[in-house]
């Protein structure tokens, strides 16, 4: 049956229904490929009245890459990587993913400079995030290692950014609202080995955990927690290092240092059993992790994938919640207000919202970009099912404790906080508009994250 | 824009002084509502509405003047609320019961009433649909009957629109399908409230705010169509496999 097109109702050409990870409130756009920064220049000028917004791999949570009505860029073809191995920098096209990155960079004895815990994240996206990984507290994040980057901001005008620029930071971190990243060049990590040097520990509580996290961290350039969120002790499993040097690899691996072969071992199936994320099986996936990981443990060579990305084994992870979908609440609050940690824990956990990933780090100096989301303290992020009773106002009470200790909330994970949350929590944020304002006057860059919170 | 837990930041309510619309909104989470559009016949209830929910701490609510009955203003009208920023929730919640026998004696008014029950609706429906469509996102619930399901000799001119309404509703359902757009479809029972005063009681009766918990619940859900109470739902199945002769004497 076909319904002649002079219906509004009817699907167009390139019309699809996009989401966040978090799979929770989707919305149609009309998704446009682009091969080149003369293609984003003519799609900017070209952009409707519902606006325009580039997509990388769609793995922020919320609704920060999606944009109802608009037109999305989809830069996937946009991904060419050339690396200056002489120099240690790498310069490619914003749509190239950390995992073509890696693939390209590890046998040449480099590393990304930072990592978030899944590869399959964008370059571009990557900088409108300003993502952050296990080595924040030692070396900050992408953004940071960012040298210069091409963008065609709202005016249609192609432009090259640089740390001095007040343009370069609003769009570090800025969400895509800025500009659409086109290109990129960053410095990379020299590595010897494709393995890491793992220090395991394992604790009783949440409180010798944090402990350990700060008395210990600054030792180690990567660190990252896991925490039991079934169990009332906040107990966990904390995991540290560095690249490992050629000389710690077992002499039949020498010949090979940096070989690299990550794998998806399994792809969750598109039709879930309903309720496979419940309560009972995740207090038990908890209980069997905390188990699984050593007392203590000193030097384990590890994988680079499975040290960085474990979740990347299993391929549509997010599929596992159902078509609920789910939330990932991230905070960050400074060292004084370290308890909040456990009370997050304790109120998620007495509505029975159960986490599988729940994961605490320490954050280093915050960077110069208004929107960038690290600051100094600590960063807990729990996943939650959506559809949790209860867990709309539990959030919001978070919220409001993490507002008063002087906190905020990840923007490429929020999916639910309040326009007002985010003000008060992002002082920076009319400095941010101030500069968008000059980027993007027509306000051609939107995405139901800046409708939502007002941005 | 609605947000991961299902909270609408704009809504839109066609028939303003609708108990059930009032009584859905009244259940949503308020911190998010930074706009509510009362469209209505101007009155003194709908201005008692309007203060009502600012009273209560609704932000920005306003009040639009609609008639269903003018079917060539319902596309202005709409798009005057949507141009104003994108609306998140739309109800369909104007309707009128009508008198049966008035109806019979004197088919005029059954006339206003279909034009109010079905054309009306029709018309808004579409507007709304096309608007919510471009933006990529929303819900529009509509207010539908069990009445519809199958008309009595009591009520069969309400009936009649409801039914009418109720496969319009449907089918616009499908033509959203996938396009990030939800319709919900409620049948509800007979509601206790102003339009049912006076009325002799059905069993199974509900008050608009039992209706309205189960609006919000089935927009969170992503349901399609619902009864309320749920019951109806086996009751009214039931119902439509009566044989005539039997149906024709049941007393409701």
């Amino acid at each position: 049956m076909t319904i002649s097109p002079i219906s509004p109702l009817v699907p167009r050409e390139g019309e699809r229904l996009l989401s966040g990870w978090g799979r929770t409130a989707p919305s149609m756009a009309t998704v446009l490929p682009v091969t080149s920064v003369t293609d984003v220049l003519a799609a900017v000028s070209a952009a409707g009245p519902r606006g325009i917004l580039a997509r990388g791999l769609g793995r922020s949570y919320g609704d920060a890459a999606q944009s109802g009505g608009a037109t999305v860029l989809d830069l996937s073809a946009l991904a060419q990587v050339h690396v200056d191995t002489a120099a240690g920098v790498v310069s490619c096209g914003a749509g190239a993913s950390l995992d073509d990155l890696l693939r390209t960079l590890v046998p040449a004895g480099y590393f990304v400079p930072v990592t978030p815990g899944t590869r399959m994240v964008t370059v571009g996206g990557a900088i409108a995030a300003d993502v952050h990984g296990k080595n924040h507290h030692v070396e900050g994040t992408f953004g940071s290692h960012v040298s210069s980057m091409t963008i065609v901001d709202g005016r249609g005008e192609e432009r090259v950014l640089e740390p001095g620029d007040p343009a370069f930071w609003a769009t570090v971190g800025g969400m895509g609202l800025t500009g659409v990243v086109a290109e990129a060049a960053f410095d990379l990590i020299p590595i010897s080995t494709s393995m890491v040097s793992v220090d395991t520990d394992r604790t009783a509580d949440l409180d010798e955990l944090m402990d350990r996290m700060v008395s210990g961290d600054d030792a180690y350039r990567y660190s990252v927690a896991w925490v039991d969120s079934a169990h009332p002790s906040g107990r966990g499993v904390l995991t540290r290092g560095d690249h490992a040097p050629v000389e710690r690899l077992p002499a039949r691996d020498r010949e090979q240092p940096l070989a690299y072969d990550p794998r998806v071992l399994a792809t969750v199936p598109v039709v879930m059993p309903k309720g496979l994320v419940n309560p009972l099986t995740m207090r038990a996936f908890n209980e069997a992790w905390y188990r699984k990981a050593p007392k203590h443990r000193v030097g384990e060579l590890q994988p680079i994938a499975s040290f960085f990305h474990p979740l990347d084994i299993l391929q549509d992870w997010n599929l596992g919640y159902g078509p609920a979908g789910f939330l990932q609440y991230q905070f960050a609050v400074p060292d004084d207000s370290g308890h909040l940690v456990s009370l997050a824990l304790d109120r998620l956990r007495r509505i029975g919202a159960i986490s599988p990933v729940t994961v605490l780090k320490r954050f280093g100096a915050a960077n110069a970009g208004p929107l960038s989301f690290p600051q100094p303290g600590w960063t807990l992020a729990i996943d939650v099912p959506a559809d949790v009773p209860g867990l709309a106002d539990a959030l919001d009470d978070l919220d409001g404790l993490v507002l008063a200790a002087g906190g905020r909330l990840y923007l490429a994970k929020d999916s639910r906080m309040s326009p007002e949350m985010m003000a008060a929590t992002y002082p920076r944020l009319s400095e941010w508009r101030r500069v968008r304002d000059e980027m993007d006057p027509d306000r051609v860059f939107v995405s139901d994250l800046s409708r939502r919170l007002l941005l | 824009m609605r947000d991961a837990v299902g909270a609408p930041q704009s809504i839109l309510i066609l028939g303003g002084t609708s108990e059930i619309a009032l009584a859905t909104l009244r259940r949503l989470p308020r911190s998010r509502i930074r706009r509510v559009v009362l469209a209505g016949r101007p009155s003194e209830r709908l201005a008692a509405a309007v203060a009502e929910l600012t009273t209560a701490g609704f932000a920005g609510v306003e009040q639009v003047a609609f008639e269903a009955t003018d079917t060539d203003t319902h596309g202005s009208i709409i798009d005057a609320v949507f141009d104003a920023g994108d609306v998140d929730l739309v109800l369909l919640a104007f309707g009128v019961l009508g008198d049966q026998a008035e109806s019979e004696a004197d088919p005029r008014l059954a006339v206003t009433v279909a034009t109010i029950n079905y054309t009306a609706m029709l018309s808004t429906g579409l507007n709304a649909a096309r608007r919510l469509r471009g933006q990529g996102h929303g819900s529009l619930v509509v207010l539908s009957s069990v009445a519809g399901d199958r008309a009595r000799r009591a009520n069969f001119v309400y009936g009649s629109t409801k039914s009418g309404l109720d496969a319009f509703a449907q089918g616009l359902s499908d033509a959203l399908h996938g396009s990030g757009v939800h319709v919900l479809v409620v049948r509800a029972g007979f509601v206790r409230g102003r339009m049912t005063e006076g009325r002799p009681e059905a069993p199974m009766a509900v008050t608009p705010d039992e209706v309205a918990a189960v609006i919000v619940s089935s927009l969170r859900k992503g349901r399609g169509t619902v009864y309320v109470p749920a019951q109806l739902r086996l009751v009214m199945a039931a119902v439509k496999l009566l044989p005539r002769p039997v149906f024709r004497k049941l007393p409701y």
